[in-house]
């Protein structure tokens, strides 16, 4: 650990935030419908997409016509893929000749990057044609995102309404998001992670003659272009089986300072949207203030714990032996504790850096971060929208300590809207320990499991969180392209995105419809450090306490041991 | 349900024709424009024109004339087509038992030295272009003898492919393999590839 590390870390995270705040004012006048400078490009575009699908977009949905048009675009996106994924074979721009993709790694991975997961059963630079990658895999990685960002849109105006039937237009708001900002800031940072030497070229590989006279084919694919909206949309799956560790990938400490503040800064955008449409700026900067403060404390505590001797290398007597098992040179330590960090507090998912071999501590807190709930910030839009949730729950405990009946940004918070919120935040645990107490149970579901012992039990429960939360990333040790686990970490995915998204969706339709409160003085004010504190309180209890005792069998137990090596 | 079914698949096919073809053609149009030599993977060709590597790219080095690479959990090392990190766990006996044979290994050539951590671990990729400063310092004698040259002009090579960290302090020193190799043939040209 040096000064540079925590200037590193503190830059990184503080930038996406800094950053967040300007997208966020844009993203919340792309949302309300408002006039942006991109209009006269984006515009006639925008009218075309409306035009031939049939779209009024000034038609306001109630939640359930908003969620019936959700459910069958995501249904769309997935047919779709799942086809393209089973014909790979046959498509054209496949150089390397890949076969069609089995149906269960098909449906797998058609959910996985519908639902903005990105959760990769395989290899990419081994399995999928540069076919699947653009026209597939890319496009999802745009529409999933805007889909997670209208959710937040549509609770967004909810609080901001005043006895409001309709949430908004789905269609707009997916369009719209879409052609406004993730394409166009897409097409900027893949330009520029082209000039820092990330590689977009429709070869299969080059063959190189080394030094010594071997052979050495080189993968290639179109890269850029999927990882600008790979890191821009929170989706985080890579071209490459090596994901953000790459070279291609992720060339520089400069691309890697770039693509990491691109993991956070929509979803930051999103917050702050949120708050400029929902009318309640004030509030929403508490939230994002207790996200990042538990974000920055998840990255220090991953680096202060990949700092420490790791025991293999104690063993061989290694000057300073920390943990760079599975970490590139050129990033260290610190660039790699800020990204895993970044990566799971939002539900990305790449990795600039193999989980697997983090210490116990720190692979243990990547995945402490996801199941706080993927709100730190989140995914773009479905990280707010979580938080809200979290919110309103930290209102409804804090009205039952002083027996007054709860209110959140001007709405009275009653049975629906906590039963609503129990069902998005408990579903997450239910799926997560749920499928993994199967795979446990079913017969040879260990069998996919890399490491012995307790970081065993790690991957296991690795997975199913990351599903479950749509992150997507993994101790990448574990064999999961075998048709149980691709089929429990499907359903784990599909639970954890569309259960929450309807809860919430079912929380906007409630809420809209109340009439829009004036502060009185018996209101808890949820803009002050008191409720930013309860907050950080509610997430973090919530988290730790439903999965403490998983986590103690794996990560927990493991630091133990890693304690009890070292003193030998 | 039947009224979303018009805007579900033309919209889906809307943006697959925008993101999936236009939007991945501009940024390869650009980048066939802009950034050639990037875009096409910052490929590194002999005086014959031959591609021997890439500087984003490690590869293997066995010989004692050259710099050599971290170890290498992608496929039998360095293998380009099927990048992968080691994913072994703190704790796995089979990480214990392969660091300790790299370190051994190299102790076997720089006998004093201090050995870093990156000299005996597995990058994320498996296709780590570089190096830390130290373990390439630790190969200074080694290269220096084989080659028969002095060790100051081994330093002086590999101090002209060392990078800093940007602005000080973002990412890690770091020597690039392949490009220390090259530039050493370039100075001391030897039979290889025999």
């Amino acid at each position: 650990m040096n000064w540079q590390g925590w200037a590193e870390i503190a830059l990184t995270l503080g930038l996406a935030l800094a950053l967040g705040w300007p997208l966020g004012i844009f993203m919340s006048r792309v949302w309300n419908g408002e006039t942006t400078w991109l209009d006269p490009v984006v515009k006639p575009v925008e009218r075309a997409f409306y035009a031939a699908s049939g779209v009024d977009p000034r038609k306001s949905q109630t939640w359930l016509g908003y969620g019936a048009s959700l459910i069958a675009f995501n249904l769309a996106g997935f047919l779709l893929l799942y086809a393209m994924l089973r014909m790979q074979g046959v498509l054209p721009l496949n150089p390397q000749g890949f076969s069609g993709v089995s149906p269960d790694l098909a449906f797998n991975t058609a959910v996985s990057f519908v639902t903005n997961t990105n959760w990769q059963s395989y290899g990419g630079e081994t399995t999928m044609s540069h076919f699947t990658q653009m026209v597939g895999l890319t496009v999802q990685n745009f529409v999933s995102a805007a889909t997670g960002a209208a959710i937040a849109a549509a609770l967004a105006r909810a609080f901001a309404g005043n006895r409001l039937i309709g949430i908004g237009n789905f269609w707009a708001d997916l369009i719209r998001t879409t052609l406004y900002v993730l394409l166009p800031l897409s097409i900027v940072l893949a330009i520029a992670l082209m000039g820092m030497g990330v590689v977009q070229s429709l070869q299969a590989s080059v063959t190189a003659t080394t030094l010594e006279g071997a052979s050495q084919t080189i993968s290639v694919a179109p890269t850029a272009s999927q990882l600008a909206i790979k890191q821009l949309g929170i989706n985080g799956g890579g071209i490459f089986n090596a994901n953000s560790a790459h070279p291609f990938e992720n060339p520089t400490p400069l691309s890697n300072l770039v693509t990491a503040v691109a993991i956070n800064v929509l979803g930051w955008a999103a917050f702050f949207a949120f708050g400029r449409t929902a009318i309640a700026r004030k509030d929403i900067r508490a939230l994002a203030t207790a996200a990042i403060v538990i974000l920055a404390a998840g990255a220090a505590i991953i680096y202060v714990s990949e700092a420490q001797p790791a025991p293999a290398l104690v063993a061989a007597g290694i000057e300073n032996p920390v943990n760079m098992e599975g970490k590139e040179t050129r990033f260290g330590l610190a660039s790699s504790a800020a990204w895993a960090a970044q990566t799971t507090g939002a539900s990305n998912g790449s990795v600039n850096g193999m989980l697997d071999s983090f210490s116990p501590l720190g692979g243990g807190m990547t995945m402490l971060l996801m199941m706080l709930g993927e709100i730190l910030p989140g995914g773009v839009g479905s990280g707010i929208a979580i938080m809200v949730v979290m919110a309103v729950l930290a209102v409804f405990v804090a009205g039952l300590m002083v027996g007054r009946t709860p209110e959140y940004l001007g709405k009275k918070i009653e049975a629906r809207e906590i039963q609503f919120a129990m069902v998005a935040l408990l579903i997450v645990p239910l799926s997560t320990l749920g499928w993994a107490a199967l795979t446990v149970a079913v017969p040879g579901g260990l069998a996919s499991l890399f490491n012995p012992g307790a970081h065993g039990l790690s991957e296991l429960l690795y997975a199913f969180t990351s599903a479950t939360a749509n992150n997507g990333s993994a101790f990448g040790g574990i064999s999961a392209n075998v048709p149980w686990w691709n089929g429990a970490l499907g359903m784990a995915m599909l639970m954890g995105r569309f259960v929450p998204i309807v809860a919430v969706l079912a929380i906007a339709g409630s809420i809209a419809a109340k009439p829009k409160l004036a502060p009185s003085a018996g209101t808890l004010p949820t803009s002050g450090t008191l409720f930013v504190g309860l907050l950080i309180g509610i997430i973090i209890i919530l988290g730790a306490l439903q999965y403490f005792p998983a986590l103690a069998l794996g990560p927990v137990v493991e630091h133990f041991q890693v304690l009890e090596a070292l003193a030998k | 349900m039947l009224n979303q079914t018009r805007p579900a698949v033309v919209s889906m096919l809307l943006f697959t024709l925008l993101l999936g073809g236009v939007y991945p053609a501009v940024v390869t149009g650009a980048g066939g424009l802009l950034f050639p030599a990037q875009a096409e993977g910052s490929l590194l060709r002999d005086d014959a024109g031959r591609v021997v590597g890439s500087r984003l790219i490690g590869q293997v080095t066995t010989t004692p004339e050259y710099l050599w690479p971290r170890p290498s959990a992608a496929g039998d090392g360095y293998n380009a087509a099927g990048s992968s990190g080691s994913n072994l766990g703190p704790l796995n006996p089979a990480l214990a038992e392969r660091v300790t044979a790299d370190a051994d290994a190299i102790r076997a050539y720089a006998p004093d030295g201090a050995i870093p951590s990156d000299a005996v671990t597995t990058s994320g990729s498996g296709l780590d272009p570089e190096i830390s400063p130290e373990f390439a310092a630790l190969q200074v004698d080694r290269i220096a003898e084989a080659r028969r040259i002095a060790a100051d002009e081994v330093r002086a090579v590999i101090a002209e492919n060392t990078e800093q960290p940007l602005l000080g302090f973002i990412g890690q020193p770091r020597v690039n393999v392949l490009l220390t190799n090259v530039a050493l043939d370039r100075l001391h040209p030897v039979a290889a590839a025999e």
